[in-house]
């Protein structure tokens, strides 16, 4: 079970969260082309290393936040607030 | 109160008014001031004032258990600010567990760590007790304040008792 | 002293308590303290399993939980467990056992005719021999193969006894109770840090309990070991686990340990669990899982009475037990020569050590030289005479080329092996830690992980005691950030181990490769890995899945390395060319009562009850479950079954007035200054003209355009709206509203919380339901002038407070009373009383579903899949065609959203009005289409309607509603195709008269 690090709550166990799929995919306005919004839909890169992905401490205090995870090991490299950019690793990850 | 483990015994709390308040934090400043609090409780932390307890659940949500005259003070006082207020009296029901062994049974059912250093009387949150969404707020070393949506109550009840069954037989915690 | 192979005075056992138990029917005196296996090998007795596919008679190879013969089954009725490892099973007073996979008996089994169709059984046989004929595989191969291959049999009986969970926390958890882990959990624990450390046996100490030879601070190492021990205890930041497997390591440094709490006791304290699943999340870890010795491979090395060199150690100091009154060892390590010396010192006889290597030399070679114990250089083992028992085995000489000559013949009762030591990596494996090759010592060792983890003592390759306890402090205090910790001086020790063995051993002409077992369990030979090499499978994960080896319940642990060594050899390829399989959980099995632990019976799922359950169970409803809610289905009278009080119920609504507990609908309160901007843009429907005291079906759509979910939402005012969700769509809709609200409009004013709980919803519903209700409410004017169809008020019903919608899932008029949930009861009973005098009828979800169906209301996740959007379902009407934007709105003006090929919801109706089709039915242009046909459509909903007296379905047919009168077919798996005409879904009432009434 993974140890997810609320930016509200702190470290939690990964049962009090829900998943919410690839972060920064911004929701396109309504006048975009027909393969503009299926993109928005349906493309993600499905990423092999570090990935920035949304959660929800549902179980929680019931805020969406951010957070960066090495699809390869699971490991996080940074949580953070929605709305804020993703964190520069430098060369990290 | 029932012993359900030898040093700990559960009962269910009596009715009570809960009244959820969110909003931005003049929202929240208004709702503790109204209170009779200086400043609202940080994430996780339960305040009370003359007016009743604010529990801090979430950055922009407080859950207040006030009094007679603390719940007719809140309205007015959120009134200029942009807020949230809703009464959820009957959504939750209560448990009070208490004993030395209140944390080991939690524990049964909950991945947090109930050790006082990582989980000190006066915080609360929500989590999991096994599959049911609960609040659990210590009030004190050996008690626990437990609130689960009314209809979870029997299994969240259930549970406990499942787990102070074998309470006894291993010490749990270092 | 009872056993003929017990020796006096040795073994810690307790000889002042004897204990009886069964064994295949037959009384066993053992001691407390014994195992299964060790008791019966103080009999003389090794033979104590067959094996799984060619049913060969099998004795213990090894002293612990890397056993892969002996399994045996224990306990009677629902306790029985089948699989367990006799090396493991600690004995009580009355304990029943039997051995598994033999029939009639142990010594006499007919399924061992197996062993001579081994030729038919080769690698991948799964795959290959039996495919021809096609059709034999169901009817003959199959069952030949399920009946002859296997284990232990499942037991029957429900399991009386109850499990438990426990999350613990803690700095460092070290899995683990030898010198290594003993030490590193001192030193942790002196460092302050909360130290959690777990062993699988019933004692810590691991390899010191069966050391006799070496000293720390002059003690020997049972002394120390109780030492430590002790100091453990004393330390209250420590907590101590034995009969505890670590047996999980997850993401995040979440370890898993199962402790055995009852298995081991003949009358067990009652309300004790039988198992503790321990769910450990640790700063640090420290695995010290030791080394498990290897097998070496040779012809009949699967003999009853040929086991490991430590493991007859084991039990002669453990149990005071001799396996053998003549042993035969055969090794390419020094640890065997102590073992030697300890069984001769005992008083047994060691005919021969044939070692494999060239020149064996150093202090316990001459020691055993010394002894008066022949040691052989350069010596194999061709193979091992005997079938039930090892009788004897051909010693041989190899030359300085590798070729074998000719050998001889020495008689024994046991043959004691031991290629040398492979460091337990499996834990380390499971959290993702790399594995490195070590050429000096022939084995894998632990490399870096992702994980807070580190390794200490035999199992990273560290072997002299000296080294392994200074090993294990190191690791505890680095765990701890400890400075300094405890030391201790090895006063006698061996040096440790030099050589060791991976592969089939050196043997003279072809042989029969096919008697050489690599993977005991599963009945792997030395010739099933070559043949697979050899069949084209390169990587060691393909071997492994064709052959199986490694893939029992022993996950591998001694056969892994041999394995990779044939491979290796057979390729010509170094081992770390070649890799390792990937060690999976369970470390040693868990049972499946230890999984569930709480979440078993009436308390595996949370079960909701509504409000007016109780009331519901008095009135003798039928229930179902929907989610995890348990609704009242239908109310029967004396002698009606569902269709006739289905039925009754849907007429009383009509004709009359029916209640209907609906409190399970979602309720969410959505407040705030922006509540009117947030519903316009959550919602399809357009909400800013809504006025106050007002309501209207909310139809909510994914960015997708396809309908998510739906409901009734109120205004209750400018600012607050009560939103209404399906029973099952409450938690998703509440957080797809938090996800909008968070992440893309973080600037709106308004809040959202659960009120599903909060209120509990009486629903009146029928013609006379306003005269039943206007005298209860206070005061409040519920005219129909005064409350027309979708308006909502705020009022009391009895001095209690409610929000009352006029609202209507049937069709008639009807009511939905909101009370604050502790008070409902109170409010249904006097709405009951009221209606007593008209008829009011309760009803039940199978009515309202009948009920709805005759209106061609949808119900979405019945009528809709994911898939369909609004205008699909002929809900266009409430998409707002003047909001700048909305959920859903891009994607529905997308042309395939738009196409006229679409499935549309239409009402179907069959020639015979008696016929009530099914729902899921396919429906085809045609009645006798040829295969394969494409469906035009499917039945979403049908029933028998009593309004209609007819039968009815809903359907999704592609364009169905430009083809309303025409004609399909719904092909039925038992009969003709079924004609059904296409229809408008509102069978009832399509002008609204009663709704509106
Ligand atoms: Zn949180």
């Amino acid at each position: 079970m993974l140890l997810i690090d609320c930016p509200y709550c702190g470290p939690r166990a990964e049962i009090e969260f829900a998943y919410g799929g690839e972060a920064h995919i911004a929701r396109p306005a309504a006048d975009v082309s027909e393969v503009e919004w299926s993109a928005f839909l349906y493309l993600r890169d499905n990423t092999k290393g570090v990935l920035a992905e949304r959660w929800r401490h549902s179980h929680g205090c019931g805020r969406f936040f951010n957070a960066l995870r090495d699809t390869r090991t699971d490991q996080f490299h940074a949580f953070y607030e929605i709305g804020t950019p993703r964190p520069d690793m430098g060369g990290a990850v | 109160m029932v012993e359900i483990a030898e040093g700990c015994a559960l009962a269910g709390l009596p009715p009570m008014v809960r009244l959820v308040v969110q909003g931005r934090p003049a929202a929240l400043d208004a709702a503790a001031a109204s209170l009779g609090l200086d400043a609202p409780p940080p994430m996780l932390r339960v305040a009370s004032g003359v007016g009743g307890s604010a529990l801090r659940l979430g950055p922009f949500e407080l859950l207040i258990l006030p009094t007679l005259e603390g719940r007719a003070g809140l309205d007015a006082a959120l009134a200029p600010v942009p807020h949230s207020l809703v009464e959820v009296s009957d959504r939750n029901v209560g448990f009070l567990l208490e004993g030395a062994r209140a944390a080991d049974i939690l524990a049964g059912l909950c991945p947090l760590d109930f050790a006082l250093s990582s989980f000190p009387v006066g915080m609360v949150t929500r989590t999991l007790l096994d599959k049911a969404g609960a609040m659990i707020w210590r009030t004190d070393a050996h008690s626990f304040h437990v609130e689960v949506w009314r209809s979870f109550g029997p299994y969240v009840e259930a549970q406990m008792r499942e787990v102070a069954k074998g309470i006894s037989f291993s010490l749990l915690t270092v | 002293m009872s056993g003929a192979f017990r020796l006096a005075g040795r073994g810690c056992i307790d000889t002042t308590r004897p204990v009886v138990f069964r064994f295949d029917g037959q009384m066993v005196r053992g001691y407390a303290g014994d195992t299964v296996a060790s008791a019966l090998l103080a009999e003389g007795r090794h033979l104590m399993g067959r094996s799984f596919k060619y049913h060969r008679p099998r004795g213990p190879v090894s002293a612990g939980s890397d056993e892969p013969n002996a399994l045996i089954g224990v306990g009677e009725g629902g306790r029985y467990t089948p699989n367990l490892r006799a090396t493991q099973v600690e004995i009580y007073g009355g304990m029943v056992a039997v051995s598994q996979n033999r029939a009639p008996s142990l010594r006499f089994d007919i399924g061992a005719l197996n062993t001579l169709a081994a030729p038919l059984l080769p690698a991948g046989f799964y795959y290959k021999t039996f495919m021809w004929p096609r059709g034999f595989w169901d009817k003959v191969y199959e069952p030949l193969i399920r009946r002859a291959a296997g284990l232990g049999r499942a037991p029957t009986a429900p399991d009386p006894d109850h499990y438990a969970l426990h999350y613990a926390h803690c700095d460092v958890l070290v899995a683990g109770g030898g010198p290594a882990g003993l030490a590193a959990a001192l030193a942790a624990g002196q460092a302050g840090a909360r130290v959690i450390l777990c062993d699988e046996n019933a004692e810590c100490g691991g390899s010191l309990l069966t050391d006799t030879y070496s000293l720390i601070d002059g003690l020997p190492c049972g002394e120390w070991v109780v030492r430590i021990v002790a100091e453990l205890q004393r330390l209250p930041n420590v907590q101590l686990l034995t009969r505890c497997s670590a047996f999980n390591y997850g993401p995040h440094n979440m370890v898993a340990l199962n402790q055995r709490l009852t298995d081991h006791l003949a009358m067990p304290p009652t309300d004790m669990p039988r198992e503790r699943i321990w769910q450990v999340r640790a700063r640090e870890v420290v695995l010290a899982a030791g080394a498990l010795e290897r097998v070496l491979v040779f012809e009949g090395n699967d003999r009853p009475g040929i086991m490991l060199a430590s493991a007859a150690r084991t039990y002669l100091h453990r149990y005071g037990v001799a396996c053998g009154r003549k042993a035969i060892v055969v090794t390419a390590d020094d640890a065997a020569y102590r073992v030697a010396l300890d069984l001769a010192e005992a008083g047994m006889k060691v005919a021969a050590i044939a070692d494999l290597r060239p020149a064996p030399g150093g202090p316990l070679v001459e020691a055993a030289r010394a002894r008066g114990i022949e040691v052989l250089p350069a010596t194999t083992i061709q193979r091992a005479h005997g079938h039930l028992r090892v009788t004897g085995a051909e010693l041989a000489p190899v030359g300085a080329d590798g070729t074998v000559g000719k050998g001889r013949t020495v008689s024994c009762d046991l043959v004691l092996m031991s290629g040398g030591f492979t460091p337990s990596l499996h834990l380390h494996s499971q959290a993702r830690g790399a594995l490195r090759f070590d050429d000096a010592l022939g084995v894998y060792l632990p490399g870096e992980s992702i994980e807070r983890v580190r390794s200490a003592g035999s199992c990273r390759g560290v072997f002299a005691l000296d080294d392994v306890l200074r090993d294990g402090v190191a690791a505890g205090l680095a765990a701890a950030g400890g400075e300094t910790g405890p030391v201790w001086t090895v006063t006698r020790q061996d040096a440790p181990g030099t050589g060791g063995f991976a592969g089939v051993l050196p043997r003279r002409g072809p042989g029969h490769l096919a008697l050489a077992f690599v993977d005991f369990q599963n009945d792997v030979t030395a010739k099933d890995v070559k043949l697979a090499v050899r069949e084209g499978f390169r990587s060691i994960e393909h071997v492994k899945r064709y052959t199986t080896t490694g893939m029992a319940t022993d996950q591998g642990k001694g056969s892994n390395v041999n394995a990779l060594a044939i491979v290796s050899n057979v390729l010509g390829r170094r081992p770390e060319e070649i890799g390792l399989t990937t060690y999976r959980p369970p470390y040693t099995p868990v049972t499946f009562g230890a999984f569930a632990g709480h979440a078993r019976g009436d308390q595996f799922d949370p079960l909701r009850l509504p409000p007016m359950d109780a009331w519901a169970r008095a009135q003798g409803a039928v229930f179902e479950d929907v989610g995890l809610w348990r609704r009242a289905r239908y109310f029967p009278r004396a002698g009606e079954d569902m269709a006739m009080a289905v039925a009754r119920e849907c007429r009383a609504v009509r004709a009359v007035a029916g209640i209907f507990d609906a409190s399970t609908l979602g309720k969410i309160e959505v407040a705030g200054p922006d509540a009117a901007e947030f519903m316009n843009r959550f919602y399809v429907n357009a909400w800013t003209k809504l006025g106050v005291g007002k309501c209207r079906y909310g139809l909510v759509c994914r960015d997708s355009g396809f309908v998510y979910d739906d409901g009734v939402v109120g205004r209750i005012a400018a600012d607050r709206f009560h939103v209404t969700t399906t029973t099952g769509g409450a938690a998703g809709v509440l957080n797809m509203m938090e996800d909008y609200l968070q992440t893309e409009w973080p600037d709106l004013d308004v809040w959202l919380t659960s009120i599903t709980e909060q209120w509990a919803v009486i629903a009146l519903q029928g013609p006379r339901a306003r005269d039943i209700l206007a005298p209860l409410v206070d005061g409040l004017d519920i005219s129909a002038g005064a409350m027309p169809h979708m308006a909502l008020r705020e009022g009391t019903i009895g001095g209690v407070p409610m929000r009352l919608f006029r609202v209507s899932f049937t069709g008639e008029l009807g009511y939905e009373i909101n009370v604050p949930s502790s008070q409902a009861q109170a409010v249904w009973d006097r709405v009951w009383q009221a209606g007593a005098a008209f008829g009011l009828t309760p009803y039940g979800t199978e009515a309202m579903h009948v009920l709805r169906a005759e209106k061609g209301y949808l119900i979405v996740g019945q009528e809709t899949d994911g898939t369909m959007t609004p205008g699909d379902v002929g809900c266009s009407w409430a998409v707002s065609k003047v909001k700048p934007d909305f959920i859903g709105k891009r994607a529905l003006a997308l042309p395939a959203l738009n196409a006229p090929d679409r499935l549309q919801m239409v009402g179907v109706l069959t020639d015979d009005p008696r016929l009530v089709l099914e729902e899921g039915m396919q429906l085809v242009p045609a009645a006798d289409s040829p295969m394969p046909m494409s469906a035009e459509g499917h039945v979403t909903s049908s029933y028998f309607s009593p309004a209609l007296d007819r039968s009815i379905a809903i359907a999704m047919v592609k364009g169905g509603r430009g083809r309303m009168g025409t004609s399909l077919y719904a092909p039925s798996l038992d009969g003709p195709a079924v004609k059904v005409m296409l229809v408008d879904p509102v069978f009832y009432d399509p002008e609204g008269a009663r709704l509106n009434g």
